[in-house]
């Protein structure tokens, strides 16, 4: 491609045809004229740093060119409409390759017609390809036509022809003012056309067009017009299509031989710019991006395969060290330069990227994308630096940072200038990203050349300054008289220490400003620790802490380690120099134990706090600092384990302390400071002791999070410390009520403040850490704390009875305090004052009454001193003797059971008292001795008047009762003690159980009485009963046979023993009778001297019998025996045997009208075992006189049912009671039954079926009355079933 | 939904400049929430969970991936190293995902600790070795 066929800029407002020959002289490399200009509906331009210079968005003004033959004053008085209405109306593009079609605009550079224009052979230029040739001729009278225009014609063809150009198209121009000029010889204008039609236009007739009247404002003029456009667009587009197509074709068969040697990628690179130059010239800005893309992306990939070892020799250029690096340029629709230099295989790589760039940025801008041209031009700054690297070309320090700055900054300038500030202030979120880049550079540069240290460049930095600057050349032409280039910022910056300044922190802060106004905080805070380092390496620590802590402050709450240590470790630096003692002794202390540090390091920032401390300052004012960064609180024991001494005793506090410093810290004092509170009541006290015990009295603190780990515990709150409540009433220690309480309330609901981060662990804001002075301490001097694990043993004081809390933690070392509060999980310990107690409790369960039983006295001796002479006084009771016995022996232990001495007690008796002298015994021992006493068995009803103690209290009698858990009667024993320690008497119970549940029954046979006791074993214990007698108390007349044959009897355990003696009287049987049966007992296999006495007292009243009951039942009549269902006669006789008694007169105050007492009695007989039938009236009442020896027969009709024997009926009689008596005690005052006992001597003679039946009934009681009868048994059976 | 952006895990290799990208990887947190962010309005529910090239440095790329509970995968890759295009780096995440669920499966491992899995070790230094 020739450098003139490269020369189509044009002015801007065509005046008119371009005369070829100016077209030539506009060869244009450093043109100095402006290019033209044309807005593609880009926004105009508002901003721009210098308005003396015009050109806005610059591009090539270029037009397809169309070339004039012919009459050329005709063509120029139609040139001015023929420009203006071609583009007017849009044509349909139709696109070969499958591409959519498109509507366009077409417009033309009419120029006229030399041959110089049409391309030579193997010319593949497309921009100056003139597209259409057209013939002007106004021409109508055919001489003329045939004398000079048809040889012009003939001319015009074949030079076409010669160049093989077949778009062209002849127009005849008509109108009547020629008509009229030539007047006698005028051919119809039809002919003339047709003339030329036939000498030209072989079989294209469309390639001749009439255009008529084009200068009138006729109809017709416009019509010919129309037809005339229409025409010139169709040809037009046609030409398009054939010329690119071909253009494409060939631009792709010299693609694919880009594997052969020789090929190029710069002559490459211009045909398809030649390609896109056309898109743009057509306005197809997407189309002409296409091929720059193209271009960019071959080319990257050569590259790459460069990188892989693919190399191309033409890349060879692209290889050359970089010299200049003056940064893209966007101000020019084309870089001339660059393309040049591109063109003549001269450019570097940075060359070739630059121009590249800058033809997709202005195609950006045409198609208004301003924000992706930000975006690609971060891809390609990175990628050219990259691409650099992988070529391995060589570049002096700071020439790439140079060329990026300025980049950066031109492309920003570019897009400013086409936005307005509103659009730039909302897309920021695109052109931060150049920001903070071109600010990372300009620091790189600057440190480079020593503009960002204290003392300023040194004489190498400015010889290196020099050769940066010398690279850069000379300052653009576009830019030379604007105020602020991103030239002349570069060439500032880099002059002196000051104006490196300004400008960098002007970027930075522009930057971080941008960022922080599209929410991006880390990369403003990163930004902003940049900014730090800068100040500091400036020496300016002041300026520099806030970043640094703003930064900070992010990487710790989220949690990011090697950024906190690393911007503490800066930090560190910094307060160091701002003389921050204080904050920088904190700050080293986190350092010294972050294990993100070298150890090195670490023993650096241990030995900064060790030897501050050992400083000789001002004692008063210690520094203060968190222990959680200096030794953590891992664990933490009491010995005991219960946490819970009594006052005075030893109690030891272990701590575990694990000490994060790197080496060993000697601690002056370690103490522990304690919050003392008053205990109220001691049996809470105790409860809360009990809940200690079950962590064993150890506490082990959660590991702290270490230094900079994530807090999500601190963001959660801390845990809920739950306890549980129980409120005991005082008086008999019942639950009264159970709650849950949250312990720490004041740090879960503590209000937190606005804005502030959440408390971190690692104690960065500094905490509240005054060491408290004035309460409890534990102290320990001069500890030395190895790096890991330390155990320090503090004794607790102990000396008032409380619970005391454990508070804080401060360790000392010389100036500064590390200290830890508070301490959390709480942990408190208790001290106990106690009273001396006194339990007595049996020595095994349970205590038996009538023996001897070993109970086990208990004396917590609590804060009381038992001292010599010391007794125990026992009220003596009666029921309950205390055995004296010889041996009696004290065991003198330490609360933990330790046996610690024994002593043989002293036991004195008197009438009254017991007195037992204790030995001496320290405070809070156990005196533990054991007693035997015996607990008398009461003896049934006997009541004696109440007794006075020995102090004076009323004794109470020993109250028997049944025991739910038992069978066994049980008896509460008072005791009552009088104590050396305390005025009152201790009043304790005992409780004991009788072995033994005794019965007692009479039993009558006719008019002979027996006896019977029953003696049942309730005990778990077997006993030997011996000497087993009933007496009677009132009547000595009586005797008291027994029948009980053996004297010696076994009771085992749950069975019973039964005696029985029958009753004999001489004159009469007395109706009541005081009985006391006695028997010895001992536990089985002892032997006779531990036989104990047993008694039982009862009373028997009403023994006599009244009446006696008969019964017989005969065969009916005529019959021998009693058969199964014949009805047989029964005959019930009631006898009365005894006189009326006094009682029971006044008891039944029926009188009969002959004078005579009657008791009213009533019989029933029934049969529930269905044996009998009862015919007809089966019960009834009769009067039985009170008089001895009155008689009463009843018949009655029984049916025996089976064959065989047969039990007697059932008979009741039953005793009426007396209204009011009755009244009083069951609803139904009719009839109550008798309480009757029946001994039944009856036999069954199978012939007779005579049978007597002896009912002895004795009245015991009135009432409540109830019935036994017995339906069957053979002599002598003692068991009567009840009936009712 | 606050997200927590403290590190579950990182590894750098080689390990010299650690620090370095432990600044870049919390810096491009700044954009992962901006994608998030900006997917979150739109479209909700069905989101893709990668989030591509966050933000290219002159030395590096940065991409991004986040779960739909908000756990974030960040990979940083050499610039120069060509090899690694969008699905290459896709197949990574989604590999580093699945062992990330695997260690979620773990009943001893408490939600929120660094992780130390030796098998999520192993997945994330082969895909080191295997890059290069």
């Amino acid at each position: 491609m020739t450098q003139r066929l490269r020369t189509s800029g044009r002015r801007s407002g065509d005046a008119g045809p371009t005369d070829s020959t100016e077209l030539l002289r506009e060869a244009l490399p450093n043109n100095k004229a402006p290019l033209g200009c044309y807005f593609h509906g880009v926004l105009p331009l508002k901003h721009m740093e210098s308005q003396e210079e015009k050109p806005v968005i610059y591009t090539m003004e270029n037009k397809p060119i169309v070339t004039c033959a012919g009459d050329q004053g005709l063509f120029t008085s139609l040139y001015t409409s023929l420009a203006q209405q071609l583009p007017r109306e849009p044509m349909e593009w139709r696109r070969t390759y499958g591409r959519a079609p498109k509507m366009i605009h077409l417009e033309a550079n009419f120029v006229q017609f030399k041959e110089e224009l049409l391309p030579k052979e193997g010319n593949k230029a497309l921009l100056t390809f003139p597209f259409l040739h057209i013939y002007w001729t106004d021409c109508c009278d055919t001489e003329t036509y045939k004398s000079s225009v048809k040889e012009d014609m003939m001319r015009w063809q074949n030079t076409l022809r010669s160049h093989s150009s077949a778009d062209w198209v002849i127009i005849v121009v008509e109108s009547n003012e020629t008509k009229k000029k030539n007047k006698p010889n005028i051919l119809p204008r039809s002919s003339i056309v047709d003339k030329i039609r036939s000498d030209f236009c072989n079989k294209q007739n469309d390639r001749c067009v009439v255009l008529s009247d084009p200068l009138k404002d006729s109809s017709r003029s416009l019509e010919s017009w129309n037809a005339l456009l229409l025409k010139l667009r169709t040809l037009l587009l046609m030409s398009f299509t054939k010329n690119l197509g071909r253009f494409e074709d060939d631009m792709r068969t010299l693609r694919e031989k880009r594997t052969q040697p020789g090929w190029s990628f710069c002559e490459y690179f211009m045909v398809q710019e030649e390609l896109a130059f056309v898109f743009e010239m057509l306005q197809q800005f997407e189309d002409a991006l296409v091929q720059y893309d193209e271009l960019d992306a071959l080319f990257t990939q050569y590259v790459l395969n460069f990188g892989a070892g693919d190399t191309a020799n033409w890349l060879g250029s692209f290889c050359a060290p970089v010299r200049n690096w003056s940064g893209l340029l966007l101000r020019r629709p084309i870089d001339m330069e660059k393309r040049d230099s591109i063109q003549r295989g001269e450019a570097s790589l940075l060359d070739l990227r630059s121009y590249l760039f800058s033809r997709q940025c202005t195609l950006l801008i045409f198609l208004q994308r301003p924000w992706e041209v930000t975006q690609r031009a971060l891809e390609l700054l990175h990628n050219c630096v990259q691409e650099l690297r992988l070529l391995e070309v060589s570049v002096i320090d700071g020439a790439l940072d140079c060329w990026v700055f300025l980049s950066c900054l031109e492309v920003l300038h570019r897009i400013e200038g086409c936005c307005d500030p509103a659009q730039l202030a909302a897309n920021c979120s695109h052109t931060v990203g150049l920001w903070a880049y071109a600010t990372d550079k300009l620091k790189c540069l600057g440190e480079l050349c020593g503009l960002v240290s204290k003392n300023g460049p040194t004489s190498e930095d400015l010889n290196r300054t020099v050769d940066l600057l010398a690279g850069l050349g000379d300052e653009r032409p576009e830019t030379v008289n604007s105020l602020q280039s991103p030239y002349k910022k570069l060439k500032e910056a880099l002059s002196s220490v000051e104006a490196f300044e300004r400008h960098y922190l002007e970027l930075s802060h522009a930057a971080m400003e941008m960022y922080q106004a599209i929410g991006r905080l880390r990369s403003a805070r990163l930004v902003g620790k940049s900014l730090a380092e800068f100040y500091m390496r400036k020496g300016d620590p002041v300026r520099a802490e806030p970043f640094m802590k703003e930064a900070l402050k992010s990487y710790e709450s989220e949690g990011w380690r090697l950024p906190v240590t690393h911007t503490r470790r800066q930090i560190a630096e910094c307060q160091k120099l701002l003389g921050r003692t204080e904050d920088y002794l904190r700050t080293s202390a986190l350092l010294a134990g972050d294990v993100n540090l070298s150890t090195e390091e670490r023993k650096h920032f241990c030995q900064e706090i060790l030897s501050f401390a050992g400083r000789s300052g001002n004692p008063s004012h210690k520094v203060s600092l968190c222990m959680n960064v200096f030794a953590q609180l891992t664990r933490l024991q009491f010995r005991p384990a219960t946490a819970s001494v009594h006052s005075g005793a030893v109690l030891q506090v272990e701590l575990t302390l694990r000490c994060l410093m790197p080496v060993p810290v000697c601690i002056q004092q370690l103490a522990a400071s304690i919050h003392f509170d008053v205990d109220h009541g001691g049996t809470h006290g105790r409860s809360k002791g009990a809940t200690r015990q079950t962590n064993q009295g150890t506490i082990e603190f959660k590991p702290g999070t270490s230094s900079a780990g994530p807090n999500s515990s601190t963001t959660a709150g801390p845990t809920l410390e739950m306890d549980e409540i129980q409120d005991r009433s005082p008086s008999d220690n019942s639950l009264s009520s159970v709650g849950v309480v949250c312990k720490n309330t004041h740090l879960i609901i503590r209000r937190r403040e606005n804005g502030s981060p959440p408390e971190t662990p690692n104690c960065v804001s500094p905490p509240t850490v005054a060491m408290k002075e004035g309460g409890q301490m534990l102290k320990v001097q001069n500890v030395k704390l190895e790096p890991g694990n330390n155990s320090i043993t503090f004794t607790a004081p102990s000396g008032q009875p409380g619970t005391y809390t454990l508070r804080q933690l401060c360790a000392t070392v010389g100036e500064v305090q590390f200290v830890l509060s508070p301490i959390y999980p709480s942990v408190r310990y208790e001290v106990y004052s106690q009273e001396p107690q006194l339990t007595v409790e049996p020595l095994s369960e349970p205590l038996l009454a009538g023996m001897p039983q070993l109970v086990k006295f208990t004396l917590l001796t609590g804060h009381y001193t038992v001292k010599k002479g010391d007794a125990l006084q026992l009220s003596n009771t009666e029921t309950m003797p205390i055995l004296p016995s010889s041996s009696c022996t004290a065991r003198i232990s330490s609360p933990d059971a330790e046996l610690v001495g024994e002593s043989t007690l002293s036991i004195q008796s008197s009438e009254k008292v017991t007195s037992i002298s204790l030995p001496p015994t320290l405070p809070y021992q156990v005196l533990e001795f054991q007693l035997e006493v015996l607990c008398i068995i009461p003896s049934g009803s006997e009541r004696p008047a109440n007794e006075r103690l020995t102090n004076g209290e009323v004794r109470h009698r020993p109250r028997s009762y049944s025991h739910p858990d038992t069978p066994m009667t049980a008896i509460d024993q008072r005791m009552s003690i009088d104590c050396p320690w305390s005025i009152y008497s201790t009043l304790l119970a005992l409780t004991f159980y009788i072995p033994f549940k005794t019965k007692h029954s009479l039993l009558s046979s006719g008019n002979r009485k027996y006896i019977q006791v029953c003696v049942q074993n309730v005990s778990d214990m077997n006993f030997t009963l011996t000497d087993m007698k009933l007496t009677e108390k009132q009547h000595s007349s009586l005797e008291l046979q027994s029948l009980n044959t053996k004297t010696n009897q076994l009771l085992c355990s749950k069975h019973s023993v039964f005696c029985l003696w029958e009753v004999r009287w001489k004159d009469d049987l007395p109706s009541c009778l005081q009985c006391v049966f006695s028997a010895n007992f001992c536990p089985l296999n002892q032997d006779a001297s531990a036989f104990k006495p047993f008694h039982y007292q009862f009373q028997l009243e009403r023994v006599t019998t009244l009446y006696s009951v008969r019964a017989e039942i005969l065969p009916p009549p005529g019959e021998q025996h009693c058969r199964s269902g014949l009805v047989c006669g029964l005959e019930v006789c009631i006898t009365r045997l005894t006189e009326p008694s006094e009682g029971e007169i006044a008891e039944d105050s029926k009188t009969d009208t002959d004078g005579l007492k009657n008791a009213k009695l009533m019989y029933e007989v029934a049969d529930s075992s269905s044996n009998w039938a009862v015919c007809g009236k089966s019960s009834g009442m009769v009067l039985m006189p009170l008089k001895a020896n009155a008689t009463h027969k009843v018949q009655i009709e029984v049916m025996p049912l089976f064959a065989g024997h047969l039990p007697f009926p059932k008979i009741k009689v039953l005793k009426y009671l007396p209204h009011n008596a009755a009244a009083a005690i069951q609803p139904d005052p009719g009839k109550v039954p008798l309480r009757v006992k029946m001994i039944f001597f009856f036999f069954l003679l199978f012939s007779s079926f005579t049978c007597r039946i002896f009912v002895s009934i004795s009245l015991i009681s009135a009432a409540p009355l109830r019935l036994f009868t017995a339906s069957f048994c053979v002599f002598s059976s003692c068991r009567p079933q009840t009936a009712v | 939904m606050k997200c927590f952006n403290y590190p579950l895990y990182i590894r750098s290799v080689p390990s010299q400049n650690e620090l370095k990208f432990h600044y870049t990887v919390h810096t491009s947190l700044d954009v992962v929430e901006e994608k998030v962010s900006a997917v979150g309005k739109s479209i909700g529910d069905q989101r893709e969970l990668y989030l591509g090239l966050l933000y290219p440095t002159e030395d590096y790329k940065v991409y991004g991936y986040v779960t739909n509970s908000k756990v974030k995968f960040v990979i940083v890759v050499d610039s120069s190293n060509t090899s690694l295009r969008d699905n290459e780096i896709r197949s990574m995440f989604r590999k580093l995902h699945n062992s990330f669920t695997d260690v979620m499966c773990n009943p001893f491992y408490n939600p929120g600790d660094p992780i130390q899995s030796k098998a999520f070790n192993g997945i994330v230094s082969g895909m080191m070795v295997q890059t290069g």
